[in-house]
């Protein structure tokens, strides 16, 4: 056993925080949140420089054949820095589509304009009516011609508006929560019938809500089985799932050291109010939280390709505890910054709304902790 | 000991209901502060105030309505129950008892009728830079000069200054005592030069409080309330004020019932949402929490009734009463789901095309924003500083 990393994996660690210390100042941040793109292409563009963009591709599509701890090295760094580009939708998801079940012409086609930075793509998978069921699918899609037409509505789909390709779940065979007959279709984000309704996120990103309105797709759109998409579906949603929970471990760990940073300076009745031991036990109880989120986001890096059932329990205990730590450490660390955390002016309101965000993303704690015991106990009778 | 209403309270419900149905109008109803700005505030308190209900904590003698705590307490839920928009409690709740209680009879004739009327609009000016929690060590300078002071400092958080007329504010008129002893509280117009109001945006986007920045500011000898340097004492009687008013039973039970009713319109697994034994237990582990709130509110107010002015005992109902309010906007949040996330700018039925469901629009923002209400009015911490010394003696 052994949880040191690499020489390799410090030193993309190292690029990766050093981009972010200059280019992703607070105030940097803000900039790009607030501009009409809601994001940096250029930036896009280094990360394919520096390789992040090829982490975890194979050698054959110009990848560097990095893993799950690549993966987890390079969002710890972006969610220290509260990075807003499409990395998850794009790299971590939309590659794993692609890694697992791209056909040979779709890897050809798609991988290298990941990796060079042409390509971001978005996965458009939430319905309004299916809270956290990635089974939930009314989306439909029925055979015509030699491919597909595509009918439905998909909710918050983040990163479409910059998104080339749209990954959709639909409906192709079944009823509205069967788990067969469920099928994920690369679509044009142009493509005629496709309509996005924009806006900006409370934590800063950028996503749509997605209007399928009689999409012709070819039967080449298809990513893996026509009939029985949802492993694959479930699959790539637990990578997401870790390479959030990397993300969260370092957001959770940024809102202790600013709070920390901030009760050492702030001074009331005269002392520093990190004296005072109401708060002192506070800040260790955020750091018990912060280090539950480390090993949780260890953990599932380290489970990702685990017999399913371990896989899953793994992701969704991942899930749950990131879920109630970003809260804890969240809230209390607005609340030890008094008034100063209810600013926009300081960084820590910035990565609460984004802790808060992330539980919800892929289902929030009650969610997992529900599947967890599915998975653990045997469905409930 | 009893708890039911008897038939002239029963009666007073009905004509309270009466009058707000259809007196209320309705694109105030359920509206934020900020969506209804000065405008729409003003515009219900005159509605009030013309019936002569706009300040039920008030004496008679002051315009108030002289009803009972059962009366009171019927009046909130009525209010609650149709979503009326919020007053200027910083002048209805705080600044106008200051006056009444401790004003000269000129202060109380030049300045209560501006408050009940809504003409002039409040703010509060405790905090400061170096002084939050230690609220005593304002250093806002009050200098005497003939029958003015000169005033130089910085105020912040000062909650929509960006509408006040008037500020009152705690400034520092004796730096070489112990600094409870040299503290004096001052009525400042908002329009004297020498004042500038700048906004700052909070972690939800909204412009709700301010810096206000003080500089030679002339303020007349007779804007001062009671004594020079008893400022402290008028201050912690407004405080005893402004924490009984805080645990705000009536609209939390109120968003308890929006939040039951968005459960039910939302599916989880299947299934209505309020469903799910998860979301159900959630929901009603909440609903006792505001049950045991509401009768420690309740306790309270007979002890007022007796006569018994607000201590210490207050500070439970602002710890819980916060809690609770985070707690409701947290669900709230949480049971929206992904519609939790989009940020929406303008109120309900403002964006086009639809963006979710109406009740989502600012679910996220508002648990954002209700963080505030365990800062405010006294930090949870400070309130429980207050019990563990001045209830339990340690
Ligand atoms: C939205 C909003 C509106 C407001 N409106 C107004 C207004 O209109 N007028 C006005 O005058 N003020 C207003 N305030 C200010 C408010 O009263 C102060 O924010 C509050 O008193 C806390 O002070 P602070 O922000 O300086 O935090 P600090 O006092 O710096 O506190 C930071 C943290 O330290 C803790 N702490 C401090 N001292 C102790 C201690 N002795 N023991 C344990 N913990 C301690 C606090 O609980 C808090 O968690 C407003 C604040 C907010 C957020």
């Amino acid at each position: 056993m052994d949880f040191s990393f690499t020489e390799e994996q410090t030193l993309l660690r190292n690029s990766v925080a050093r981009f972010v210390a200059d280019n992703y100042t607070f105030e940097a941040r803000r900039e790009i949140v607030k501009s009409a793109e809601g994001w940096r292409p250029d930036y896009w563009k280094q990360f394919a420089e520096l390789g992040l963009l090829a982490a975890p591709f194979a050698e054959e599509h110009g990848g560097l054949g990095g893993g799950p701890i690549e993966t987890m090295v390079i969002l710890e760094e972006f969610g220290r820095g509260l990075v807003v580009e499409p990395y998850l939708p794009t790299v971590v998801i939309g590659g794993a589509f692609l890694r697992h079940a791209g056909s040979a012409a779709q890897k050809e086609e798609l991988l290298p304009q990941i990796v060079e930075g042409s390509l971001v793509t978005s996965f458009a998978f939430a319905e309004p009516q299916a809270r956290f069921d990635l089974f939930d699918v009314r989306t439909s899609a029925k055979k015509s011609g030699g491919g597909y037409t595509l009918n439905g509505h998909k909710s918050v789909a983040i990163a479409a508006p910059m998104a080339g390709k749209l990954i959709v779940t639909a409906r192709t065979a079944g009823g509205q929560r069967d788990a067969k007959g469920i099928g994920v279709f690369l679509v044009d984000a142009t493509a005629k019938g496709v309509t996005l309704e924009s806006y900006p996120t409370v934590d800063g990103l950028r996503a749509a809500d997605v209007r399928l309105d009689n999409v012709a797709v070819g039967a080449d759109a298809l990513l893996g089985e026509a009939e029985n998409g949802l492993p694959l579906v479930e699959r790539v949603v637990d990578e997401a799932i870790a390479a959030l929970s990397a993300e969260a471990m370092g957001v959770h760990r940024k809102m202790l050291e600013l709070t920390l940073d901030y009760t050492k300076t702030r001074q009331q009745f005269g002392q520093p109010i990190s004296k005072f031991q109401a708060l002192q036990h506070r800040m260790a109880d955020m750091f018990v939280h912060v280090e539950e989120s480390v090993s949780m986001a260890y953990m599932v890096a380290l489970k990702l390709d685990a017999p399913e059932a371990e896989r899953k329990a793994a992701a969704a205990a991942a899930k749950a505890q990131l879920g109630r730590a970003g809260r804890f450490i969240g809230q209390n660390a607005i609340q030890l910054h008094g008034g100063m955390g209810m600013t926009e002016e300081m960084a820590v309101g910035h990565y609460f709304k984004r802790a808060t965000m992330m539980n919800i993303l892929f289902g929030d704690t009650d969610h997992h902790t529900r599947r967890f015991a599915e998975l653990t106990q045997g469905a409930a009778a | 000991m009893d708890l039911s209403f008897s038939k002239e309270d029963e009666a007073f419900r009905a004509e309270v209901r009466a009058f707000l149905e259809a007196e209320c109008p309705s694109d105030l109803r359920g509206a934020r502060i900020y969506d209804v700005g000065r405008e729409g505030t003003l515009r219900w308190t005159q509605i009030l105030y013309k019936k002569g209900w706009v300040a039920p904590s008030w004496p008679k003698e002051y315009g108030g309505t002289g009803w009972s705590p059962t009366q009171k307490y019927i009046w909130d839920e009525e209010t609650a129950r149709i979503g009326t928009p919020a007053l200027n409690g910083f002048g209805l709740n705080m600044v106008g008892p200051v006056i009444y209680t401790f004003g000269t009879d000129e202060q109380k004739k030049r300045y209560l009728p501006g408050i009940l009327s809504g003409a002039n609009w409040w703010c509060q000016g405790y905090s400061e830079p170096g002084a939050g929690s230690d609220l005593a060590g304002v250093r806002t300078r009050a200098v005497r000069e003939g029958d003015h002071y000169i005033v130089n400092g910085q105020k912040t958080w000062t909650t929509l200054a960006q509408y006040a007329d008037m500020i009152f504010c705690l400034v520092r008129t004796d730096p070489n005592v112990k600094k409870q002893e040299g503290i004096s509280f001052l009525l400042i117009d908002m329009k004297t030069p020498g004042i500038a109001v700048r906004p700052i945006i909070t972690l939800d986007g909204g412009h709700e409080v301010n810096d206000v920045f003080l500089e030679n500011v002339k303020v007349p000898v007779e804007n001062r309330i009671g004594e020079e340097n008893k400022g402290w004492t008028y201050a912690k009687f407004l405080l005893g004020h402004e924490r009984s008013n805080i645990a705000g039973v009536a609209r939390s039970k109120k968003s308890l019932e929006k939040l039951k009713s968005i459960a039910r319109s939302e599916m989880a697994g299947g299934r209505p949402l309020i469903e799910s034994p998860d979301f159900k237990r959630k929901v009603a582990e909440l609903e006792i929490d505001l049950l045991a709130l509401e009768f420690t509110d309740l306790r309270a107010l007979s002890e007022a009734a007796k006569g018994k002015p607000p201590g210490p005992e207050t500070s439970p109902l602002k710890i819980r009463g916060t809690e609770i309010q985070q707690r409701l906007t947290e669900l709230t949040m949480e049971a929206v789901g992904y519609y939790a996330n989009p940020f929406i700018k303008g109120g309900p039925g403002r964006n086009e095309p639809e963006i979710g469901p109406d009740y989502a629009i600012h679910s996220a923002p508002t648990y954002f924003n209700t963080r505030k209400t365990s800062i405010y009015g006294g930090t949870n911490e400070i309130q429980r500083n207050i019990i563990a010394k001045m209830v339990l003696g340690l």
